[in-house]
């Protein structure tokens, strides 16, 4: 029974790992060499934020890019309190993927939003989504957002950036690091794909491009929308929940 | 089975081959090798390198802690100086600093007067920089 259920096992691996592959690109791109490139960006989201951050004290900010000392550094030294969490990296978990009834690897939202995102009600005076929505798997990203919606304050900001339509699917993914009231750094992500060495580290994808009809839809339940739109196909939006 | 060995002494980084880069190099301090596995409360008056496992509570008050690279913690930690290379999983107060290197996985929050964090450490968490005066007025 054991050797008979192998073959099973190792289309069901297979299968998962497939799923997680669609989020990097196709490997047999050679990985340029590692050299730590990061590029100067305007951002007139950024901008706006550092306007709330420096009228008020002790405010609360989650950034839900990568680890980012520069960012930790810009909130914590004007006495904000910085909260990490890196969703994009805990969104390719292989340990979300689940079966659904027709037998095909979906994420598991309910486990992803048990184990992350938990916190207090109406707690966080800004949240930096970053470039989140356009590198997520999509059934995470409504829930995601609605889940933001209630660990914000009212009146509280959110930051985030979507490629325009421009933007092909091998788009660099970016993190942000804040360098200035309304200055970024952007510097290339990269992931290794589970299981495999971090020397095939690669980008993640582009999942999809949202128009402004879904970037309203997304926030409908947020008081008021703001685009900005930016040279770089990239489109800024500040969100006031 | 539950493993307690403490080794009590002096170590230089190459005697292990510069793998605890950051253990201390003179002077009297604790380390806990990474077959070790401890659980409980840990507490000391001098500084203490962990390369192995801790589950529970680790309070050294004005002395440093340092998670070695195959370190695994999983504790709340009250200490001086706090630096990371390994995985820890639990809240950190230090009155001093907290350095989070560039291998440190940690899942929790940070209470420090100053934190440093390189390229590629992964923090999950907050952080709350807090200044001499304001830590004063906590205590």
């Amino acid at each position: 029974m054991a050797s008979g259920s192998r073959p099973q096992v190792r289309a069901s691996m297979s299968s998962v790992s497939g799923n997680v592959m669609k989020f990097f690109r196709s490997s047999n791109q050679v990985a340029s060499p590692a050299v730590p490139q990061k590029l100067a960006r305007r951002s007139s989201g950024m901008g706006e934020v550092s306007r709330l951050l420096n009228s008020q004290e002790g405010l609360c900010v989650l950034d839900m890019g990568a680890t980012s000392a520069s960012n930790i550094r810009f909130f914590t030294s004007n006495g904000h309190k910085n909260y990490s969490e890196d969703l994009l990296c805990s969104s390719l978990d292989p340990a979300l993927r689940i079966q659904d009834s027709a037998g095909n690897s979906v994420i598991d939202s309910k486990k992803f939003l048990d184990d992350n995102l938990v916190y207090p009600a109406a707690h966080f005076d800004v949240v930096l989504v970053w470039n989140l929505p356009d590198y997520m798997e999509e059934s995470l990203v409504k829930p995601t957002i609605d889940r933001l919606w209630s660990v914000m304050k009212p009146g509280g900001f959110l930051l985030t950036f979507f490629h325009t339509r421009d933007a092909g699917p091998d788009s660099i993914c970016y993190r942000y690091h804040v360098t200035g009231t309304d200055m970024l750094e952007m510097q290339e992500v990269k992931f290794a794909p589970p299981g495999r060495p971090s020397s095939e580290k690669q980008s993640p994808r582009l999942q999809r491009v949202f128009n402004n009809r879904h970037i309203e839809n997304l926030f409908r339940d947020f008081a008021s929308i703001k685009f900005f739109l930016a040279r770089d196909a990239i489109r800024e939006v500040l969100v006031v929940r | 089975m539950i493993y307690n060995r403490f080794i009590r002494g002096e170590q230089s980084a190459s005697e292990d081959g510069g793998q605890s880069m950051d253990a201390p190099k003179t002077g009297e301090f604790a380390h806990i090798g990474k077959s070790v596995v401890i659980k409980g409360e840990l507490s000391g008056s001098e500084d203490l390198y962990v390369d192995g496992n801790v589950e529970g509570k680790i309070e050294l008050r004005n002395h440093s802690l340092t998670i070695g690279p195959n370190g695994n913690v999983k504790a709340d930690i009250s200490a001086k100086a706090v630096v990371v290379q390994g995985k820890l999983d639990g809240n950190v107060n230090a009155s001093e600093r907290v350095d989070l290197r560039k291998s440190a996985v940690m899942t929790g929050d940070v209470i420090t007067q100053r934190i440093a964090i390189e390229e590629g450490a992964f923090l999950k968490g907050k952080v709350d920089v807090q200044r001499e005066a304001g830590r004063a007025a906590a205590l």
